[in-house]
């Protein structure tokens, strides 16, 4: 055991996410608060890792402190082998919240290419490699709209573009459709099922449907709150090449039913 | 094209007619009612006057008389609006724009010093809001001084700034537009520290994960997010400038601006002139006021609701 820990420090590279007995603990008047309670967790390279659970479990927070948006109290995290800090400023990776936040004065375009502009990019080559990133997620002929002129579903579809649009490593999600309708929320994880597939990309996704973990991902993530931990880590048996008829076959009931499953496991301790 | 002209027709005629009922019908009900009040006003305060000096007081005249005479007196106490128009009128036509007769002469005067000061107190106001927005400190130092100074009355303030500045050597237009611009900072400091201020967290965390600097965030995200609260604070500004640039023109006894034409107006009993000079001032204001939303209306053309 000892060995293959040193080696997997040894080769960083290969390891997008590494998280060791990281703890976080709010305090509050009465008592502290355990939002998270040592974690351990690793995702590699081209992973689709699902981070599912009811509320209050802390898969929101562990993702922050991956985003370096939250400060561990206690253990350690690395993020492309460095800290979230240095990995943040190296622009590791793109984070979708769970509202588009698009800039309402800025057009759909312009929003693609905010953060290629914070990045130094000059106007032409911005442009290029943001329509480039607009057709990935079908939304060319929309570019010059602002977003208030579009759907909530074309929105979000406008902040993953917008989130990818620097090419990060890892691509971050927390509930990116949580708001949507069920039909668009549908049609948007076979839209991002198909994006990873093409270029596999790590993901981390933060959500509370089983149906959504099940079909995106390649390993699910099962948390529970009081304190916030790691339940279980089920690897998905469904085949690489998903489509949405695949929720109706024998291997994702079996697999939806281990989530349950284990969510209730979480529960009853 | 034929259908076309024919489609919109009827639906721009429509438009116009919404357009009377909507904005031109209750402005002019209410300008009826303004001027029937005024002539009335001019009627009931003129009326000891004329009964003393143009009438006999002793009587043998009818109400006829005494409302003619309300209406034409040499210094009434109360003009009526028309020798308030004609007195404006022959004003702007009678005398060349460079004569102290012509109120333009008085506006552009008045309109300078209005204008500097605008833009010195939104300069001063822009810099003092992003301090305060980006310093816990600057915020609890500046703050309480920032409201302070404006609870000092300006026409206290007004002659010791313009005694100051005037043995440093400034005179003309630059004192003026120091007592305006104190007025314009205010609400322009009040209004950015809220705009720039009201974008959301999840908006700020994102300009975070895309490890942009706090020029960037302020620049790319702040700013804008705070136009809409900016416009609205310089309607306000350049409004409280103006009153600031004309009571500055009092104290010093200043031979030219509106301020100074309202002054020597009520030296000599001209009240006449007083209201024209009034009036002008007011057009000034609601000039000043219009070219703002312009202003207001092409930067944010593009975002909902306006």
């Amino acid at each position: 055991m000892e060995s293959i820990a040193l080696s997997s420090l040894e080769t960083p590279g290969q390891m997008a996410v590494e998280v060791r007995n990281a703890s976080v603990v709010y305090q509050t008047a009465d008592s502290p608060v355990h939002a998270l309670s040592d974690i351990d967790l690793n995702i590699a390279d081209g992973e689709f890792v699902a981070l599912i659970g009811p509320s209050g479990c802390g898969k929101t927070t562990l993702m922050r402190v991956i985003a370096d948006l939250e400060k561990i109290t206690d253990g350690q995290v690395l993020v492309n082998g460095v800290s979230p800090h240095d990995a943040r400023l190296a622009r590791a990776y793109g984070y979708v919240f769970q509202a588009p936040a698009l800039f309402p004065w800025r057009t759909v375009l312009a929003n693609v290419t905010l953060p290629l502009q914070i990045h130094g990019k000059n106007r032409a080559q911005a442009k290029a490699i943001a329509l480039a990133h607009l057709e990935r997620v079908g939304l060319i002929g929309f570019e010059g709209k602002y977003p208030w002129q579009l759907s909530g579903g074309m929105q979000q579809r406008v902040s993953i573009a917008r989130a990818l649009s620097f090419e990060p490593k890892i691509l971050m999600m927390d509930e990116p459709f949580g708001a949507l309708d069920e039909i668009t929320r549908d049609r948007l994880n076979e839209q991002l099922q198909q994006l990873w597939q093409r270029e596999r990309r790590t993901v981390v996704f933060v959500t509370h449907s089983i149906a959504e973990a099940v079909y995106l991902s390649t390993k699910i993530v099962v948390m529970s709150p009081r304190p916030g931990r790691i339940v279980k880590v089920i690897d998905s048996t469904l085949p690489d090449e998903r489509h949405l008829g695949l929720r109706d076959s024998a291997a994702f009931t079996e697999l939806a039913h281990a989530v349950r499953e284990a969510l209730a496991d979480g529960h009853h301790d | 094209m034929v259908t076309m002209t024919k489609a919109v027709a009827p639906h721009l005629a429509s438009g116009w007619l919404l357009i009377l009922r909507r904005d031109v019908v209750p402005v002019a009900v209410v300008l009826l009612a303004v001027l029937a009040l005024w002539y009335g006003m001019a009627y009931w305060l003129n009326s000891p006057g004329a009964i003393e000096r143009v009438l006999d007081p002793q009587g043998g005249w009818t109400w006829r008389d005494l409302l003619r005479a309300t209406m034409g007196m040499e210094r009434p106490v109360m003009p009526a609006p028309h020798q308030v128009a004609l007195d404006f009128y022959g004003s702007l036509t009678q005398w060349p724009i460079n004569s102290p007769r012509n109120l333009l002469f008085h506006v552009a005067v008045t309109g300078k010093a209005t204008l500097l000061g605008f833009v010195m107190g939104t300069a001063l106001g822009l810099v003092l809001s992003v301090l305060i927005v980006h310093s816990r400190t600057l915020d609890r130092a500046l703050l309480p001084w920032i409201v302070a100074s404006q609870s000092v009355p300006v026409l206290a303030i007004a002659p010791i700034v313009l005694v100051i500045l005037g043995s440093l050597g400034f005179s003309g237009v630059a004192p003026k537009a120091t007592i305006a611009m104190y007025l314009c900072f205010f609400p322009v400091t009040v209004a950015m520290v809220q705009g720039l201020r009201s974008p959301q967290k999840m908006e700020a965390e994102m300009m975070h994960t895309y490890a942009a600097s706090r020029w960037q965030t302020l620049w790319m995200l702040r700013l804008p997010a705070a136009l809409p609260f900016l416009f609205p604070a310089l309607r306000v500004g350049i409004a409280a400038g103006l009153v600031g640039a004309m009571v500055a023109e009092l104290p010093t006894g200043a031979v030219a601006g509106l301020g100074a034409r309202l002054l020597t107006g009520s030296y000599y009993g001209q009240t006449v002139q007083i209201w024209s000079a009034l009036v002008m001032s007011a057009l000034l204001g609601l000039t000043l006021i219009a070219g703002v939303s312009l202003v207001e209306r092409a930067a944010l053309r593009h975002r909902r609701g306006l």
